[in-house]
Parts: C-alpha cells; structure tokens; sequence
C-alpha cells in the first residue's frame, strides 16, 4: 500500500531539518506570539490611569476616593486644581478617567440629600472604559447599601447574588487566550509550511520530474505533509509548557486526549494549506492566499471576540472555518476538563474537514503540467 | 515489423490560439539515438513533454513503448527516463539523497536498490560528489546527476529536453559517449537540441520548425535534401523556407 509514500516523506524531512530559516520559524515563531499575545492581550483593563479633582477636601473625600483606588480599576496619577487641568490630563491622554468630588459633597452626604460625584471616562477606547464604567457604578452601589443598611437598622443585607465564575474564576485572559493561541498558531503556521511545500516543488521545477515518475497523487501529498505533523505537536507542546509555566494556565484535562484531537486539527490545517497550494502557481502567491485563509480563521473563530456577540451571519460563518471547533475542544479539555463525550461533534466535524480537504486538493491537482 | 519505441500519429498540441505542434507522425526505433532539432518555440518541448504525459495531446495519438500517453500515463512512466531543461534535483538535498529518493520513488528497495544506486554512481562516475549538496554542483556535475536519476529505474527510453544547456565543452562531449554507451545497451533515447554538433551525433533526427516537422532522416540524408552542404547550412535554409 503507498509504496512511494516512505521515500516522499523521508526527502521531506531531511529538507525541513536542512532548511534552518523554516526550522526556526516553525519554532521561534509559536513562542514570541506566545509570548506577545500572552502579555499583550489583556481583556480585563486594570489600573486605569486618573486624575482626581477633590474640591471639598474632607475625610468624606478621601473616604470615596480611596473607594475608588480599591477597586483596582483607577491608578491615581495626579491631583488636579481645576477644571482645566482636569480636561489637559484627559485630552492628552495622560488620564484615561478623572474622578470629581463637588465642593457640596460632605454637606449633602449629611443632610441626607442625594451627593454627586462625577467620573469622566475617556470611551474612545470602549473595552478600556467599559471596566471603569462598571466599577463607578459599583462604588457607588456599595456606599448606598452601607448607608441605606444603616439607616434601616438592619444588620445584614436583604439580598445578595452570588456569583461563582467556574472554570476560570480568577477571569483572567490568558486562561482563555493561550489554548485559544495553540489553535492560531497551529493554524497559521502548518497552512503556510505546506502551501510553500508544494508550490516551491512546482517553481524549482522538481514538481516536473516528480509527475513524470509512477508516484500518486495521494502519496505525494501525504508524503509531502506527514513530516509536519510532528511540527505541529512539537508547536503545540512549546506553547502548553510555556503557557503553564509563564502565564499559569491550568491544564485541567486529559492531555492525551488534547493531543488526539490536536493531530485531527493539525492533519486538518495541513489538508488545507495542499488545497490553497493547487490554487496557486508562486510562492509569493500561496503566501498571501494563506494570509487570506488564516484571517477569517482568527476573526471569526472566537479567538478574539467572543462569537455570541458577533452578527447572526458573522456566526454562521464561523462555522465554517476549522479553527472555531478546534477552540471549543482545546479550551473544554483545558479549563473545563471535559471529555469526548461532549466534545465528539467538534472532533467528527474537524475529521469531516481534514478528509473533505485531502480530496479536494487530490482532485484538484493534475499530475500534469496544464 | 517490430514494436516502434515511440510512434506519433498526427500529433497536435494547442495553447489558446497558439498551436505549438502540428500534425507531428513519428517513428523512433528501438535503440536509436533520435534528434528533435529546431529553434525555440519550434515545438520540441511540447513533443516530448507529451511523450512524458507532462501535457495532453490536443488531438492525433501517441505510443511509448506500445502504450497509449493518452490512455495509460502512468504505465508509459516506469518504463521512461525524462530530463527536463530545468534539471528537477533537489538542491538542498546531497547527491546520494538525490539518488536515493528518486530509486525510491521508483519503487526500488533494499538490497536491489543499493545495488543499483552503487551501479550508477560509478557508470556516472558520481563518487566523489555522493556526499556534496546538489546546489553545490557545477553545471557539468549537476547534468551528469540527473542523468543518473532519470536513469535509476533503467528505463527503455530515455528523455532529453536539451540536456547540455548551459554546459562546458568538455562536459559535454563526455555526456554524448554516455549517450552512446547507454543506446549500446539498448535505451532508446530521443534528445532536444539547437546545437548543430550535437544533431550531428544523432542517428537519425527531426528537424522542426513552428510546431511541425520540415525534415527527416539522418544528418546525412538532412543535408542532402538542400544539395549536400552542411546540416547547419540545411537547418538554416530549410527554416527560412518554411517560414516565407
């Protein structure tokens, strides 16, 4: 069976270990996007920084403003005199935010009148001011209750939610972003590997020599694809270990489960870059055809932006790029550590892919010249 | 009559408009050394990349070895050799991972294969170069090693589009004496060339001329169809005529 398939696959791999520029990429790569998604995605905005405009200076004052620090969403910059200065800092952009206590508010607070405090959020940034917004609110909320508790003599409060975020209760991003990343890099980097593959075979003209020996389509393109399939594990483990020892992402599941369905992914990524290399006819070509694959991959999977807020037919064509269902499996195993049983439609659609792609791309290429 | 090696019938290839060979019928015997001489874009590529099953006749047929090209393209490939103008080695594989990957391809294995490959570096006296990257090569050596990989599976026809392009002088009288050597043997060999010295080493050839065939025989006989002066005088004038 594929007895040409051994020899392909052996010249492939001596040319991948000789090609030290491709080498390096497929492992420097993973680990600087790594690295600077890891750092440089941070949905959760901290320590906005504010200025603060205390006109009454009371321990009233102080009271909410340092309220405000707690919450750790503002980093008191400045102290400012005026309004002026106040909207300098934010027009800059020295300040993200400014917190103004009237010159009435310790009087109000004790007349039992309603005090006003105003916040200033710069919103052109609105996943950045969103976070501010919301803790504003909730400084406000809590001092409410405190005083409306009191004043009600209770001891307790009447309700209370509480709220168990599960599977990452810390909320933090990497959590959700490095899995997420095993599957973007995966699918960068093994659609471009094997689309340079073949159209590089075609312009040094060795494609020629190889259409007129008594190799078959199939093996050639398994053979040409197989050796990057362990690159693909080995990028996927640089990214696990870096993950779990730089970002401390937990690996909650059963890893040679992860691996399992990470090789139908890879072999799925692989089977497309073969399909993008029969549409093209130059490197250059097959490069920015990958390019042009990878973006709706990234877009639309839920790598970045949640797929529930997407429009109706954003999500329906999400389900049509592999990567989305490979992120609903890396992070089920991952954070939730969940099996196969509720992940079995992902890995049947992700099988359904790598076959469909094979055969098109098989189909697709003539072992001909025309 | 015995099997032809290679026989044409009206053999028609078109690009678009262009019709790149025309109506070409051809007999090459077994053991021959055939020449297909002519001027660039005279349709010699074409032909033997449709000999190859590198590209579909438009019309008119083709037998290689007794076999259809159209009808069974891959059957026609164990039994041939190609080089292509643009040698398809492996640059950044060495001369034995060269070797080694195209006796694979073909099928051979272990034993026989080591055998072979030791056959054929030293019938190409590749040796010394077993262990250097192909890129590496100079032009002569590089020649000579895809002779030898087109030569591994020991094919009965041997493809040469042009094979001593770009090739010194001396490299190159030395690939004729292992063309002829190897016809000897029994290979048929059929061989592109616009070099007048080289046609003159073919037992018999085609001259061509804007895809279709203005002359046929041996070098001698070409000659003499235009009053028995030189080939290269009867290529010039017989293209000049063709082509007013």
């Amino acid at each position: 069976m594929m007895p040409h398939f051994w020899p392909m696959f052996r010249k492939e791999f001596i040319q991948m270990r000789r090609d030290r520029l491709t080498f390096a990429m497929m492992v420097g790569v993973p680990v600087l996007q790594l690295l600077v998604f890891g750092y440089a995605i941070q949905t959760d905005v901290r320590n906005l920084p504010a200025v603060v405009l205390d006109e009454s200076r009371t321990p009233e004052s102080r009271e909410i403003i340092y309220a405000f620090q707690n919450t750790g969403n503002f980093r008191i910059v400045a102290y400012v005199d005026g309004r002026s200065a106040l909207d300098r800092a934010i027009a800059r952009g020295d300040a993200q935010a400014a917190i103004v206590v009237p010159y009435q508010y310790p009087r109000d607070l004790a007349r039992g009148r309603t005090a006003t405090l105003q916040i200033i959020v710069d919103a052109s940034d609105p996943l950045a001011s969103q976070a501010a917004i919301a803790a504003a609110g909730a400084v406000a909320q809590i001092r409410n209750l405190v005083i409306l508790t009191h004043a009600a003599g209770r001891a307790s409060l009447p309700l209370e939610a509480r709220v168990r975020p599960r599977y990452n209760p810390g909320l933090r991003s990497p959590n959700y972003i490095v899995p997420g990343l095993v599957g973007v890099i995966l699918t960068m980097t093994m659609v471009l590997i094997t689309a340079m593959a073949i159209v590089r075979e075609r312009e040094r003209g060795t494609l020629e020599q190889l259409i007129v020996t008594p190799i078959t389509k199939t093996e050639l393109m398994l053979g040409k694809i197989a050796p990057y399939v362990g690159v693909g594990l080995m990028q996927m483990t640089a990214v696990l270990i870096l993950g779990r020892f730089v970002f401390d992402v937990p690996l909650t599941g059963n890893l040679l489960l992860l691996y399992g369905v990470s090789l139908v992914f890879i072999i799925a990524s692989l089977a497309l870059g073969l399909f993008v290399s029969t549409l093209v006819r130059t490197q250059q070509q097959a490069m920015q055809a990958s390019f042009g694959f990878m973006l709706p991959n990234i877009l639309l999977s839920g790598f970045m932006f949640p797929r529930q807020a997407m429009p109706e037919i954003a999500q329906w064509l999400g389900l049509l790029v592999p990567l989305t269902y490979f992120l609903k499996v890396v992070r089920g195993i991952l954070l939730k550590g969940v099996g196969l049983e509720a992940l079995w439609r992902e890995v049947l659609v992700l099988a359904g892919f790598a076959v469909l792609l094979i055969a098109l791309s098989v189909r697709r290429f003539r072992k001909t010249l025309d | 009559m015995t099997q032809a090696a290679v026989e044409t019938r009206n053999l028609t290839r078109r690009f678009g408009a262009l019709t790149a060979v025309r109506q070409l019928t051809l007999r090459i015997e077994e053991g021959e050394v055939f020449g297909l001489l002519g001027p660039n874009g005279s349709g010699k590529t074409t032909t033997i990349r449709m000999l190859c099953g590198l590209l579909e006749p438009s019309e008119g047929r083709a037998t290689v070895a007794g076999i259809d090209v159209t009808a069974a393209p891959e059957q026609v490939k164990q039994r041939i050799g190609y080089m292509a103008q643009k040698v398809g080695l492996y640059e950044d594989l060495t001369t034995a991972e060269n070797l080694d990957f195209y006796a694979g391809i073909y099928g051979l294995r272990g034993a026989a294969k080591q055998g072979r490959l030791a056959q054929v570096a030293a019938f190409l006296d590749l040796g010394e170069r077993l262990g250097q990257l192909a890129g590496e090569l100079s032009g002569g050596w590089k020649q000579r090693l895809a002779l030898a990989c087109a030569l591994i599976h020991e094919p009965a026809l041997l493809f040469l589009d042009e094979p001593t392009a770009g090739v010194d002088p001396a490299a190159r009288r030395r690939f004729w004496r292992t063309i002829h050597a190897l016809a000897q043997a029994g290979t048929t060999v059929l061989v592109t060339t616009h070099y007048m010295e080289e046609a003159e080493q073919c037992g018999r050839l085609a001259m061509m001329s804007r895809g279709h065939l203005i002359a046929l025989g041996s070098p001698a006989e070409v000659a003499a169809q235009v009053g028995g002066r030189t080939l290269e005088d009867a290529f010039v004038i017989l293209q000049e005529r063709d082509e007013r």
